[in-house]
């Protein structure tokens, strides 16, 4: 399965849920943000969140600026 | 310093807001936020970096327990933008309070006022507390007061300029019709800069570059925070009149 993920396609092996891809791409899902097809996934509804092919997702974090 | 800071109903005691920005690490950012004294940082939101996960991490050195992270919207140009990238700001933090930037270009990366009052009235309208950058204008100062914004904070001069406050008189203007904090956000060079908007009555003076591109941040961050707090205190004494001619400290009677 393919998903878009801040920018990048990215194929990913199997289906998955929102909690299971930031575990593999190796984030802490404490310091982030996750938006998928342009809406806003609470951090609470990350395990049951599951993601289709072609999916758009937007992950970002805090960052030092003015 | 007489009186805390409250915006949106927090209390503050630092008057000075520092942004976390163009520093060389994240380590000399936080030296600075101490050296300052700061109690609030501004933040960006930006993508994680999918290649390098392990990269160091803006909260792994100031802690947001510790300082109240205010997150930007630094690089929109569109309501929209903004909106978007502080609902994600929200989600990441899981708190309200916000600065709003819509900027116009990136030569002057001067405000776009009408979208940023469409952003401000959006977030506001969704439980946004929003402390709003702005041009010095203060028809638009106003209503962006009137829609509810919890802080006003017009440029001194354009971001990361350096050239201080180039129209005190509006300043000024906005200061008195306010009912909200006035913040100078942008264009303070040294500190002398950050004590006049303070002296002109401002609340308090957000800054990024003065700081961090300063030969010596540290020390400059240690300036700004003295520069303030004199700026607020003479502020609040009340200047002496100005006058055309010299008026003699020592008494004339009795001179021999």
């Amino acid at each position: 399965m393919h998903l878009t993920i801040n920018g990048e396609r990215r194929r990913v092996d199997r289906a998955l849920t929102v909690k299971a891809l930031v575990e593999t791409l190796g984030l802490d899902p404490r310091k982030l943000a996750v938006e998928h097809n342009r809406v806003i996934v609470p951090k609470s509804a990350y395990a049951a969140k599951r993601l289709s092919e072609g999916d758009v997702l937007e992950i970002v974090h805090f960052v030092g600026g003015g | 310093m007489p009186g805390p800071l409250v915006i949106a109903g927090r209390e503050f005691n630092a008057r000075l807001i520092i942004g976390t920005g163009k520093y060389k690490t994240y380590e000399e950012n936080a030296r600075a936020a101490e050296a300052a004294g700061a109690e609030i940082v501004t933040v960006a939101v930006r993508r994680v970096n999918l290649t390098d996960p392990g990269k160091p991490m803006l909260v792994d050195f100031l802690d947001p327990n510790k300082y109240v992270y205010l997150p930007n919207t630094a690089g929109c140009f569109t309501a929209d933008e903004a909106v978007r990238t502080l609902r994600l700001a929200r989600e990441a933090g899981g708190w309200s309070l916000v600065k709003l930037e819509v900027l116009a270009d990136q030569k002057t990366l001067y405000p776009e006022m009408e979208e940023t009052l469409n952003a401000a009235r959006l977030l506001i309208k969704e439980g946004f507390d929003v402390m709003v950058y702005c041009s010095d204008d203060p028809v638009y100062a106003r209503k962006l007061e009137d829609a509810g914004c919890c802080a006003i904070m017009p440029l001194g001069s354009l971001i990361g300029s350096g050239l201080g406050i180039l129209n005190p008189v509006n300043i000024r203007l906005i200061v008195e019709q306010s009912s909200v904090p006035v913040i100078v956000d942008a264009g303070v060079g040294t500190a002398s800069d950050a004590a006049i908007a303070m002296e002109l009555g401002c609340d308090g003076v957000l800054m990024n570059t003065a700081i961090a591109e300063a030969k010596d941040p540290i020390l400059m961050a240690s300036a700004m925070k003295h520069a303030v707090i004199a700026g607020r205190e003479a502020y609040l004494a009340g200047r002496m009149a100005k006058k055309r001619y010299a008026d003699p400290s020592s008494p004339l009677a009795g001179l021999i």
